[in-house]
């Protein structure tokens, strides 16, 4: 009586198998369950060597992301009453990263990748306590909010088909976080940043696809901001042409002066 | 464009790449704006007889006006521009052919340069 | 940072264990609808230089008299090139769409402080078409 779903998840011990085969898995229907719940009731109740991320629940920490029918999704936001009664559905690893195990990714070269672009406020002069806080309107915050809420979860790796044929593209998430800190007004390392981002494999890879913007699940457009960048390192390029000397970083002033 | 190297050529100047994707955004826009009216009318409406097309002295004189050759110039060549640097993705990331890197960017940039010299001595010379 | 690949890098250690890391097939772009869009858009780059061929046939017939021309035009009206004019023209049209309804994500506007939305600063890169192709149609189509 009780409406069912089978999970289709995709298995892979790496003491075990050459590669990952799928596994089904029948699991309740309920109406407030979501695909991590699915995957929480297979752990508990059938299988407990079914391995995967997952921490917060509520879309937050970035942890859960998996191919859900072939879609890069969160899975502690997609319910599993959105596939309907007796669907089949199929849960993967995120796409385009080594798997460990099960749906567990590896996230090394993701980790590599950000910390490359310098995510962190850089600055060049450091102001004394005493000047107080480094203030900032609503305005010089609207520049850059969008690209902050980027929550790490790389469901944007696993839909750029050029993070999935490049190996070492910088890849969305890490160029949009780039840029959210080059439109911070208290940050002054734009130029510190562009040696990574103006580069065949940092913006130059990308080309505009947007399937990393469609996926994202806190709406953050890596790629728009991706193409944003593209036109301020052209222009850069374009003024170190005209300029060659003293061609400074220019940077709209900092928030204490 | 050697990837691997191209970190340290680049730690004080921005990539070339800057370049070439100016000349693409250029051609894109010209091919966005233009190109549709102009591939409709001589392309389509003209040879199909649902417009009056322009006669051999209409054409001749029109083009014979040094904007308008400006205007034919650019025409030709930016959308070949933007048609090289997409074109060039498209393979590296279509057919994944980014071995052959160099020929691709001879093949693509070469053939843009060569029908911009084409243009420029056709409207030269009419 | 060497120029080592970063799954090298990391792979190092010497407990590791076998990552499985699956090859994107080269008929990648078929496999989804989002993906073939994607490539469809790209292939508009190829209408593109037809389109430019074409025209410098066309002056080229233009540049060597009304004979030439007549023949130029002629050529024109053959089955095979006006099928591969239509489906140009599609593919044209297609460039023009996407490429204005992406424009505004690469270069945001603000006024007032607040993102002005997107179909808004498409709208005037439509009329600007629209402009512009009454009037090279005008031009073309006056009789003298």
């Amino acid at each position: 009586m009780a409406d069912k779903i089978v999970l289709e998840i995709a298995r892979y011990a790496p003491d075990r198998d050459e590669a990952p085969s799928f596994q089904s898995f029948e699991v309740p229907l309920r109406k407030e369950w979501v695909v991590l719940d699915a995957l929480n009731h297979i752990k508990d109740k059938v299988d407990g060597t079914l391995t995967y991320r997952w921490s917060c629940r509520m879309g937050i920490c970035g942890s859960c992301g998996m191919m859900v029918n072939g879609e890069p999704k969160l899975t502690c936001a997609t319910f599993l009453s959105s596939y309907g009664n007796n669907a089949r559905v199929r849960v993967e690893p995120l796409r385009y990263f080594p798997v460990v195990r099960d749906l567990v990714t590896a996230l090394s070269d993701f980790l590599v990748k950000l910390q490359k672009v310098k995510p962190w406020l850089i600055r060049r002069d450091q102001p004394p306590l005493s000047a107080g806080e480094f203030l900032q309107t609503p305005e010089q915050l609207d520049l850059y909010k969008q690209f902050s809420m980027c929550i790490n979860c790389t469901l944007c790796y696993a839909a750029c088909p050029v993070v999935g044929l490049d190996q070492e593209f910088v890849g969305p998430a890490a160029l949009a976080l780039a840029q959210r800190y080059n439109l911070d007004n208290r940050d002054q390392g734009s130029a510190e940043r562009l040696a990574t981002l103006a580069h065949p494999d940092g913006i130059w890879g990308c080309t505009f696809v947007g399937e990393c913007t469609r996926v994202c699940p806190k709406h953050v457009d890596p790629a728009g901001a991706i193409q944003q960048y593209k036109l301020t390192a052209a222009l850069d390029w374009v003024k170190s042409f005209i300029l060659p000397r003293g061609h400074e970083d220019q940077h709209p002033g900092a928030a204490h002066d | 464009m050697t990837g691997k190297s191209a970190i340290e050529s680049s730690k004080t100047k921005p990539s070339s790449e800057a370049f070439f994707w100016l000349l693409f955004s250029a051609g894109g826009v010209v091919a966005a704006v233009l190109i549709p009216i102009q591939l409709f009318l001589f392309g389509l409406a003209f040879p199909l007889g649902w417009l009056p097309a322009p006669s051999y002295d209409h054409l001749m004189a029109l083009v014979h006006s040094p904007l308008a050759r400006l205007y034919l110039f650019f025409l030709c060549s930016l959308p070949l521009f933007h048609w090289a640097h997409r074109f060039r993705f498209t393979l590296y990331d279509g057919l994944q052919v980014k071995h052959l890197n160099e020929v691709i960017f001879a093949f693509c940039y070469g053939g843009a340069l060569l029908g911009t010299v084409l243009a420029a001595y056709l409207l030269w010379s009419i | 940072m060497t120029d080592q690949s970063i799954t090298d890098q990391a792979a190092r250690s010497e407990f590791h264990p076998r990552w499985y890391r699956e090859r994107v097939s080269t008929w990648w772009w078929l496999g989804e609808w989002h993906y073939l869009k994607f490539i469809l858009r790209e292939l508009t780059s190829i209408s593109v230089a037809w389109f430019v061929v074409l025209t410098l046939f066309q002056l080229r017939a233009l540049l060597h008299g009304p004979e030439a021309y007549a023949r130029f035009t002629n050529l024109l009206q053959s089955p095979i090139l006006i099928a591969l004019n239509v489906i140009a023209f599609c593919f044209a049209v297609f460039h023009t769409i996407t490429w204005f309804n992406l424009a505004p994500r690469a270069m945001p506007v603000r006024m007032g402080g607040k993102r002005v939305p997107e179909f808004l600063v498409a709208a005037p890169n439509y009329l600007l078409w629209v402009a512009v192709s009454a009037f090279v149609g005008w031009l073309l189509l006056r009789t003298p």
